[in-house]
């Protein structure tokens, strides 16, 4: 079992609430909020239809035979890429937009990196009945165009956001000061683990049905649990979803950065949207720009939770190049038939080149979201 | 319950609104192209202190007119470093106080931060992104160093909240004037001056309204009920598109309808 932060929001000594003044009563009723949805069998029997009946889970297992074979290990991918809207992202999103909806907000506000948050905001909001707007990068409404004309399609409203690297952080600075001036019927649906307390834990407890349900299906395909259990980590919700089934066992936890975005990696302990976290920053405290050929993994910061972990040496945090990613992308297209996400295909490029060093094992690998969102900027990539 | 020291910055504002004076605090981007003079400027046309920004990457709680400012600021290479340096030599008799977000504060570290405001000649601190919960290691550090806390409180704090905000706060209250980001806007908010009488019946602290006082009509309007105000993007607007004259010329503005306002001559 992973740990419940108590009051002061923290993970060891990483999280808390490092919001504005303005947002702090917010917060505060947002976590009582939240304790009292997750309570209530009446809030959870609702979330679980909508995750069966709309979203599609449980997510299947599949086990890749082929680039098993090719690698010397047994590879099994956890499917999430199948749901609705076509990631994890929809898991999260169900939960706090029903919680919205329950706490009488009527519009909701999301940043979305490669797109997948905000459309999976934009569809839970058009299902729900609440207005929905979405603050993305310039960069990224650029290279995700087709998640751009999807949330519009959806009937969400998509503002580029101008400032800084003009990626996800950015995304995250607007949808903060948009929620400040607006915090009274407002609910700023958070896309990962991370933010001020409770998003952090709220988001982990809406993704954990990922790991209690591959927990399950491993135990029945294995008769036990694999060895090592893989995702890819921008803030880290799918990561620690499909953790959160596997801490108490054995198995390695391993979390993949891009290597222009690995705050565990490179990062040291800072302060920013809210949370104290690894972060990469100058020698004086200014967040650096991420630099990763993926949107959603372009973030210098990462989830409290996932620094807690690294730090207690639960689980590791290796990175990938850019170049190992465009192969790994391919790699799963072309042995399997499945397209991946730029975000897990970093993931995929990490098995492939510690294959040698995990021989006979059994690797479980989140397969976070479907890549064709990434069809169109791989088409440039690769001529 | 420890009483909080009155330190400089609360002193020289609490004897001047006892005098019967509105309180004007101009805010200014640290490093931004003419800053200093701009604070000079401001110093010699009526400021009561002048708050310092120490420019962020990622301040949120900042619209577009302080972004642009400390981004360029950021850009000519300006840290906390060379802005306390230039602040030594700045040669003035108005309190300072610096306004950072948590990250630059956090990087120093606690301690070494607030001796390094100290040793600047700097009074007080406000930090927009660390609430009451989390200011407790900072305050200590602050306290120890002689730095005063401002705090903030803002208008969706529920009545339980205020006083244990202030019982907190030294140098002078900061009443977050609207719900938002800095910026100009066309009338001052209700928000403002109902904060603002809120925090008036509960302390003696010097209240200040700022977020949103944008014109010398405003900063009098909020001043019927608070005892000042901080004026920050309509300051840098100034010295964005003008000069540090254009911001000396608008501080002397606002300073006299403040003075006409309460009958000073
Ligand atoms: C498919 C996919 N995986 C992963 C991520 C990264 O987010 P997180 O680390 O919170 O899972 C994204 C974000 O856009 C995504 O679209």
């Amino acid at each position: 079992m992973l740990t419940t932060p108590g009051a002061d929001g923290r993970f060891g000594e990483f999280g808390g609430r490092f919001v504005p003044e303005t947002l702090v009563p917010a917060c505060q009723e947002l976590e009582a909020a939240f304790h009292d949805a997750w309570n209530d069998t009446v809030f959870r029997t609702e979330l679980n239809d909508l995750l069966r009946d709309y979203a599609g889970r449980p997510s299947i297992l599949t086990e890749c035979h082929n680039l098993g074979r090719k690698l010397g290990i047994r590879l099994i991918l956890k499917r999430e890429d199948l749901n609705h809207t076509g990631s994890h992202k929809i898991n999260s999103v169900l939960g706090q937009v029903l919680l919205a909806k329950r706490m009488g907000k009527k519009r909701i506000v999301a940043e979305t990196g490669a797109g997948q948050h905000g459309v999976a905001s934009a569809t839970a909001a058009a299902l729900l009945g609440l207005g929905c707007k979405v603050y993305m990068g310039e960069v990224d409404v650029e290279r995700q165009a087709l998640n751009v004309f999807r949330m519009r399609l959806l009937g969400a409203e998509v503002v580029p956001a101008k400032s800084g690297s003009r990626t996800l952080k950015d995304a995250v600075n607007e949808a903060m000061r948009d929620w400040v001036a607006t915090v009274e019927h407002t609910y700023y649906a958070i896309g990962s683990v991370m933010g001020p307390h409770p998003y952090p834990f709220m988001v982990r407890q809406f993704q954990s049905v990922i790991g209690t349900e591959a927990r399950a299906q491993c135990r029945e395909l294995l008769g036990t649990d694999p060895d090592f259990v893989t995702a890819c980590v921008g803030g880290g919700s799918n990561a620690i979803g499909i953790f959160s089934g596997f801490v108490d066992t054995h198995a390695r936890l391993i979390g993949v950065e891009p290597a222009g975005g690995a705050a565990v990696g490179r990062g040291v302990p800072g302060v920013v949207h809210g949370m104290r976290s690894y972060l990469m920053q100058d020698e004086y405290g200014q967040v650096q720009e991420a630099q990763s050929i993926s949107a959603g993994l372009d973030y210098p910061g990462v989830g409290p939770e996932h620094s807690y972990l690294a730090s207690i040496g639960r689980a590791e945090y290796p990175s990938v190049t850019d170049a190992e990613v465009i192969e790994g992308f391919q790699l799963l297209a072309k042995t399997e038939g499945i397209i991946p996400a730029l975000e897990c295909a970093h993931v995929v490029a990490w098995i492939a080149r510690e294959a040698p060093n995990m021989q006979g094992k059994t690797v479980l690998m989140n397969l976070s979201g479907r890549g064709d969102k990434d069809v169109a900027q791989m088409m440039d990539i690769l001529g | 319950m420890a009483v909080l020291h009155t330190g400089k910055l609360e002193s020289h504002l609490r004897a001047r609104r006892d005098a019967g004076r509105k309180l004007l605090v101009p805010y200014i981007t640290g490093g931004y192209l003419g800053w200093t003079d701009a604070v000079r400027a401001a110093a010699a046309n009526g400021a009561d202190a002048i708050e310092i920004g120490i420019p962020f990457s990622d301040p949120v709680m900042d619209g577009p007119m302080i972004q642009l400012a400390s981004e360029q600021a950021l850009e000519r290479g300006a840290t906390p470093l060379t802005i306390l340096q230039e602040l030594r030599s700045i040669d003035i008799d108005v309190p300072l106080a610096v306004m950072c977000y948590y990250n630059t504060v956090h990087s120093a570290g606690n301690e070494r931060f607030s001796h390094s405001l100290a040793e600047a000649g700097v009074c007080a601190a406000i930090v927009p992104d660390l609430p009451l919960e989390e200011a407790t290691e900072w305050c200590f550090a602050a306290d120890g160093a002689g730095i005063e806390t401002v705090m903030l409180a803002a208008p969706t704090a529920p009545e339980e909240r205020l006083p244990r905000i202030l019982q907190r706060c030294n140098g002078f209250v900061y009443a977050v004037g609207l719900l938002g980001v800095t910026g100009e806007r066309d009338e001052l908010a209700s928000t403002a001056t109902k904060l603002a009488a809120r925090l008036k019946a509960l302390t003696d602290v010097p209240v200040l309204i700022g977020v949103g006082v944008s014109n010398a009509a405003q900063a009098v309007e909020a001043s019927t009920v608070a005892d000042g105000v901080v004026m920050g993007a309509s300051v840098m607007r100034r010295l964005i598109e003008h000069d540090a004259d254009a911001v000396g010329e608008y501080v002397g503005e606002v300073r006299k309808a403040l003075d006409a306002a309460v009958g000073v001559k």
